[in-house]
């Protein structure tokens, strides 16, 4: 579509808002690796509340939100295998690098941050490979 | 209540961001990735526009000691480069590619996404489990 830029260029006003609101009200790095993770490991149990609230909302308002923008498709692929590793590769490289596209890229790059830019080009990089072999080379996706 | 409160706030806003910049839509975030095939530049839009508030935001962070509800705000992280950082932003980057989807819209398109949008969150969060685990064998392989 030819506006998709435009909602393109929205939608991150909006993202850059909840993580400006994230920061200035609730004084934290909006990372939804972090958020999750800290649950998912253990290491967030005295900061629960806070994160479950993030996840809540983060789940809710897509739900209705979605399908009344008419973006409720993913489009994600039905290959089991697919789906399984991409999923492994993201939560383990996410929290071996302690952050992903909000994290490092959204709140990093907003700070000149050299680990957040180091970071973004490395998955960008790792990304854009991903496409190249499994899509162009293998053709599994 | 109230950090519990600005704290769903937050994420509904992101949320809201997520479903109206299309980036649950993992033809929209691989064709952004799809530099040799129809490559589509949304995502470097959403990305532009989501760093514009906050780079007004850290200045304003900048002059503060706490957030609002008195949390510390977070320091500026130690610089250094590390492995973990370059290799799990690698790993990350290739799963990203495979199934496109990251973090926060893995969560956001819960509830429309299906069983293959649950078992790709399932599977993140395995992966979430088992990377203190594997951090502690790369630190070991780095060492020697």
């Amino acid at each position: 579509m030819q506006i998709d830029w435009l909602f393109g260029l929205a939608g991150g006003l909006l993202i850059g808002l909840a993580a400006a609101l994230y920061l200035l009200v609730n004084g934290r790095v909006m990372g939804a690796s972090g958020i999750l993770g800290g649950l998912v490991d253990g290491t967030g149990r005295d900061t629960a509340g806070e994160r479950l609230s993030f996840l809540a909302g983060l789940v809710a308002v897509p739900a209705v939100a979605a399908p009344l923008l008419g973006h409720a498709e993913t489009h994600i692929t039905g290959s089991v295998a697919v789906i399984v590793a991409g999923g492994l590769l993201v939560g383990i490289g996410t929290r071996l690098a302690n952050g992903c596209t909000s994290g490092h890229g959204v709140c990093g790059i907003s700070r000149l941050s050299l680990r957040g830019i180091v970071a973004t080009v490395f998955y960008l990089l790792g990304g854009g490979l991903s496409v190249l072999v499994f899509r162009h080379l293998l053709g599994v996706i | 209540m109230r950090r519990n409160l600005f704290s769903a706030l937050a994420g509904g806003l992101f949320g809201l961001g997520l479903a109206v910049s299309g980036m649950t839509d993992t033809t929209k975030v691989q064709g952004w990735l799809d530099v040799f095939g129809d490559w589509d530049p949304t995502l470097a839009f959403v990305m532009g526009g989501a760093i514009v508030p906050m780079i007004v935001a850290w200045r304003i962070a900048a002059r503060r000691q706490t957030g609002l509800l008195g949390t510390a705000l977070p320091l500026r992280s130690d610089p250094a480069i590390s492995h973990n950082l370059v290799l799990g932003s690698l790993l990350f980057g290739i799963g990203w590619g495979l199934a496109g989807l990251c973090p926060g819209p893995s969560v956001a398109a819960l509830g429309y996404g299906g069983w293959a949008g649950a078992l790709f969150l399932l599977a993140m969060m395995a992966g979430m489990v088992a990377a203190p685990a594997l951090r502690v064998h790369i630190d070991r392989l780095a060492a020697t």
